[in-house]
């Protein structure tokens, strides 16, 4: 089924526009701050930009018009942004985790190794203790 | 008859929104939430513990909102580029939630913050690596993290 434009009413079609150029545009900010970061830990925040609000501005438009425009509710959009949402941590920490063990086998100065943590992690503990 | 409630009601709604809303769709889709959910009781996974369930949409609303913040302030770091410059660091958060669908729904809410990411857990201190973007104030990323987060997180899990 082939909708057209002409259908929507034009307080309709401002809202569609607006989430449309919201998410595209944060999707937009997040491949310019991909390419710029300085390092792999800063560059993995940039893609979370679309995977949250560019995916769900761009959902929130495609449910609005369908909607609108076939005249019957549309959402299966909501799985889109559900499935993204639940996917990405994974892929996330897989990078994470391969980037820390890399950095962490060549002494990089700025990644926290293992010793560091347990240690952080222990006098954490010792000040919640004695704070409660 | 129904080993996961959530689950089969969640297959359901899923069948119906990618078909259409007929009787038809109802009942078949009804079948095969049933069917995928004795599937799932045979792998027999641990089951979560939902005790305060109606804490979910305060959680939910608060993470949309933190979410859109986020979302901001990270376009901002971008778009004034390195002349300013921002403080990216790590923070090591030992953690008191350890049950596993909590664990998951807290790497889920800090992942899809954009600004922070969750790198590692280890199970065995019970704490995780967390990574964040621009960070001004290390005890109130720590706070925010504890009070706003793993306190709702620890009061609906338990």
């Amino acid at each position: 089924m082939i909708y057209s434009a002409a259908d929507v009413p034009v307080w309709a079609a401002a809202a569609i526009a607006f989430f449309l150029l919201f998410g595209a545009l944060l999707a937009l900010i997040g491949a310019i701050g991909f390419l710029r970061l300085p390092t792999f830990y800063e560059r993995i925040h940039a893609p979370t930009l679309s995977t949250s609000w560019g995916t769900g501005g761009i959902m929130t438009a495609s449910i609005l018009f369908f909607s609108i425009a076939g005249g019957r509710l549309v959402a299966h959009e909501i799985l889109i942004g559900i499935f993204i949402t639940v996917t990405t941590p994974v892929t996330f920490m897989l990078l994470a985790r391969a980037a820390l063990h890399r950095d962490r086998v060549e002494n990089h100065p700025d990644v926290p190794t293992r010793a560091e943590l347990v240690v952080s992690t222990i006098q954490d503990r010792a000040s919640d203790e004695k704070g409660a | 008859m129904f080993p996961y409630p959530l689950l089969t009601i969640a297959l359901l709604v899923m069948w119906l929104l990618l078909n259409d809303f007929t009787l038809g769709h109802l009942l078949l889709g009804s079948i095969v939430a049933v069917f995928a959910s004795w599937g799932m009781a045979a792998l027999r996974p641990d089951k979560p513990k939902l005790r305060k369930w109606y804490l979910l949409p305060k959680l939910f609303a608060i993470v949309m909102v933190d979410v859109i913040r986020s979302n901001l302030a990270v376009s901002w770091v971008i778009l004034r580029g390195r002349t300013r410059g921002h403080h990216a660091s790590f923070i090591n958060l030992p953690l008191d939630i350890d049950d596993p669908t909590a664990l998951a729904v807290f790497a889920v809410i800090i992942t899809s913050t954009p600004g922070s990411a969750w790198l590692e857990y280890d199970s065995r201190r019970r704490s995780v690596l967390i990574h964040v973007l621009d960070l001004i104030d290390e005890d109130e990323w720590r706070d925010q993290l504890k009070n706003r987060y793993e306190k709702l997180l620890l009061e609906i899990f338990s």
